[in-house]
């Protein structure tokens, strides 16, 4: 391992270890300090790749949260990047999870637990709104991906779709567009 | 060794077929688990609140959960990582070929695609996180309530970030605090 690699993979797990000890409600929620932490500050992705990564590890199996670390790990700085974001992303839930599995039995009993919990609620919703701009910014440029985008939002949100059958029809989409815009183009090209 | 071998290997196969993660995968730990007595169906409810109130996923807290139930640190430590191996390498090796095949004409009409929807799937998470903020439904979702104190911490919040760029993790520490404070003294 090279000493650049062995640097960045430090960098990985203490980020990654900063996400997993904030990251609640989910996979998405932890978008906005993938944003800060990996795009704005460390630079090592861009901004558009981060919604090309959600995208591939939603379609393939485990915990998206933790396969998104895999991911940017793998990309930042390899194998050992991979291994460190992944550590890095699991370690704070497992320290505080194996603490309430063996001392506290009724954890929803404890003073100021739920009143804390709905205020850390509304917090991630104002961040995943101001990630959801963010995102909107870069990744929908024209009305047929403001489209689509809508169409996604009202299967989930008012039909309960699950999210693989909405990413494939997506990706079919995306072809059967592409295909269409070269036949176009070749034709124009051919009435010239 | 025997049950730490089981933990493992049944975290494995659950990680494995967890496709889409979130809620999706509930029915099959349940069933897992259920199956071998490790928990009851009210230990899962209270993983699931423990998972929601918790940072970190519902997978990985209840694998280190029944597994430090059933044999302590060891034991949550040989579940998590079961949990977490299937997918590692399936997305290492992902990772690796992606990065080739990215710029390939049909991977960029595929991602073309992708890219609108992803974003639509994230809002509608926000959505849905947004709405059991402010709407609490009691009595069989019979009545409905405007949590007000959690309207007032979403736009503070929201403010806080976009204007003061407060780091998101700061951020979840205030609005903890402004928790406690809105909803135990107003």
């Amino acid at each position: 391992m090279s000493s650049s690699t062995l640097k960045k993979s430090l960098k990985l797990f203490t980020v990654f270890f900063r996400i997993g000890a904030f990251t609640f409600g989910g996979g998405y929620a932890m978008i906005p300090y993938i944003e800060r932490e990996i795009v704005e500050n460390n630079k090592w992705i861009k901004s558009e790749d981060i919604i090309d990564i959600f995208a591939i590890v939603q379609s393939v199996p485990g915990v998206i949260a933790v396969n998104s670390s895999t991911f940017v790990g793998y990309r930042v700085a390899g194998i050992f990047g991979a291994l460190a974001a992944t550590l890095g992303v699991v370690l704070p839930s497992y320290i505080l999870i194996a603490v309430i599995a063996m001392f506290l039995y009724n954890f929803k009993e404890y003073p100021f637990v739920n009143e804390a919990f709905y205020g850390i609620q509304a917090g991630v919703a104002a961040l995943m709104c101001h990630v959801v701009f963010k995102l909107g910014k870069t990744g929908i440029r024209n009305g047929y991906a403001l489209v689509l985008a809508m169409a996604a939002f009202l299967a989930l949100t008012v039909f309960g779709a699950p999210a693989i059958p909405v990413l494939l029809a997506a990706g079919v989409i995306g072809l059967v567009s592409m295909a269409i815009r070269n036949k176009n183009k070749k034709e124009g090209e051919e009435n010239r | 060794m025997r049950i730490l071998i089981e933990l493992f290997l049944i975290f494995a196969k659950i990680g494995l077929f967890t496709v889409g993660g979130g809620y999706a995968m509930i029915p099959l730990i349940t069933q897992e688990i259920t199956k071998r007595n490790w928990l009851t169906l009210e230990g899962v409810i209270d993983i699931i609140a423990i998972s929601e109130m918790t940072p970190g996923p519902f997978a990985i807290n209840s694998a280190t959960f029944i597994g430090v139930r059933q044999m302590g640190l060891i034991g949550g430590a040989a579940a998590t990582i079961g949990v977490v191996v299937p997918s590692f390498i399936i997305v290492v090796l992902v990772a690796k070929y992606f990065t080739r095949v990215k710029d390939h004409p049909v991977v960029k009409a595929i991602l073309s695609g992708l890219r609108p929807a992803v974003i639509g799937l994230i809002s509608s998470s926000t959505y849905t996180i947004a709405r059991n903020a402010f709407i609490s439904r009691t009595a069989g979702n019979l009545t409905m309530s405007i949590n007000w104190r959690s309207i007032v911490i979403f736009v503070l919040a929201l403010a806080g970030i976009m204007k003061l760029k407060i780091h998101p993790a700061l951020m979840i520490l205030i609005c903890a605090a402004l928790g406690i404070i809105l909803y135990v003294w107003i």
